[in-house]
């Protein structure tokens, strides 16, 4: 018997102006990304907070990836960066808990960049395949179960 | 307002370790405001809390609430039932809110999750800057509205000392030398002469001489 591949659930905060066009624009070229990631569609990176990601986390994702518009090119001027921010903040406190900071990551795309987001979604999919499972789900069975 | 910081978590998963029901308390009002102890980070505290004991094998349910003012016994009323379900509080008030708590609760074990840092102002977007001391004795009008107790490194009231440089702080140069701020205040409300007065020191038995300071208005007591 083959042994049973781990396969990551990685929860994508897209900003609705650039990754999420892009993702939706890989579709449309029809390059393949891995069905790993859910994607949540956000007005922009900079609305995220780290308790979105914590929260992510507590449910059972194995990786969050959030992917905002190239630096200079927010559409409400800051927002990637404050997002940039609270990502590494929360990189810090993941550390903290114990969960390793490589599972949370945020990329800078344009609407355009079909491909390169693919190949980043790819990358962040075999990040956490390497890391394994989000170490809080094997860890006992707490009140809250996986949501995923 | 009061400014706080949050503890690690696992200094925070130390200080409750014993214990299997955990109430994590916020507070609407200064700790909310300098972005420590309110309703999200008591979301985000409990979330990380209850991650890391998962993680270290430790058994912990951790409930969550926010009232709107930990300092006051009306407010803490509206905790009292969530209070008496857990077995230990960790609050994330100031160390007055978090004391109020515990007083009212003499036989339950509460905790602070915040290290309550100084009184203070939002300088500007994530950057908190201490201003006052709380010396008892406020003699802001002196010195053109800047406090040299709190803002000046060597507390100095007749100032400045042979050590500031360029609107520099001799301590550490990253700061402005509070002291150039008075002169430069006290030139463009054009009260410089104030200055002529050398001050006698301050009476600091107002401040944190013999123990903790109360306040007796008579004409509100009932
Ligand atoms: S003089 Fe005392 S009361 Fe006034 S601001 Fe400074 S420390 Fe606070
Ligand atoms: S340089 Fe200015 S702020 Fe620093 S200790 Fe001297 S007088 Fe105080």
């Amino acid at each position: 018997m083959k042994p049973e591949v781990f396969e990551p659930k990685i929860i994508a905060f897209c900003c609705h102006y650039c990754a999420y066009s892009s993702a939706d624009l890989a579709g449309s070229m029809r390059i393949q990304y891995p069905p790993n990631v859910r994607i949540i569609r956000t007005p922009c990176t900079g609305r995220l907070e780290t308790e979105y990601f914590i929260k992510a986390f507590e449910n059972g994702a194995d990786g969050v990836f959030i992917a905002g518009c190239l630096e200079g090119g927010c559409h409400f001027v800051e927002g990637n960066i404050c997002a940039k921010r609270r990502v590494n903040y929360t990189r810090e406190m993941l550390e903290e808990i114990g969960i390793e900071k490589e599972r949370l990551r945020m990329v800078n795309v344009s609407a355009a960049m079909g491909r390169p987001l693919a190949d980043l979604i790819i990358e962040m999919v075999e990040t956490v395949r390497k890391l394994g499972p989000n170490p809080v789900k094997l860890n006992g069975s707490s009140k809250k179960e996986s949501r995923l | 307002m009061i400014v706080a910081e949050r503890k690690k978590i696992q200094d925070l998963l130390e200080i409750v370790k014993s214990h299997k029901k955990l109430l994590v308390l916020g507070c609407g009002t200064c700790v909310t405001v300098c972005l420590a102890g309110g309703q999200r980070e008591v979301s985000i505290i409990a979330s990380a809390l209850r991650m890391a004991a998962k993680l270290k094998g430790q058994q912990l349910e951790v409930e969550e609430l926010t009232i709107e003012r930990q300092c006051d016994n009306v407010f803490i009323e509206q905790a009292a039932e969530a209070i008496q379900r857990n077995d230990a509080v960790l609050s994330l008030a100031c160390g007055a809110g978090v004391q109020a708590i515990a007083e009212r609760y003499p036989s339950k074990p509460v905790y602070a999750g915040l290290d309550t840092s100084f009184i203070g102002i939002l300088e500007e977007r994530g950057i908190w800057t201490e201003k006052c001391a709380a010396c008892g004795q406020c003699v802001l009008h002196l010195y053109g509205g800047i406090c040299p107790v709190t803002r000046c490194a060597k507390h100095m009231l007749n100032g400045p000392c042979s050590g500031s440089r360029e609107d520099r702080c001799e301590v550490d140069p990253n700061r402005q030398c509070a002291w150039q701020l008075i002169y430069k205040r006290l030139k463009e409300i054009g009260q410089l002469d104030r200055l002529k007065k050398i001050k006698p020191p301050k009476n600091w038995s107002r401040s944190q001489s013999g123990g903790y300071r109360t306040i007796l208005r008579e004409d509100h007591r009932v």
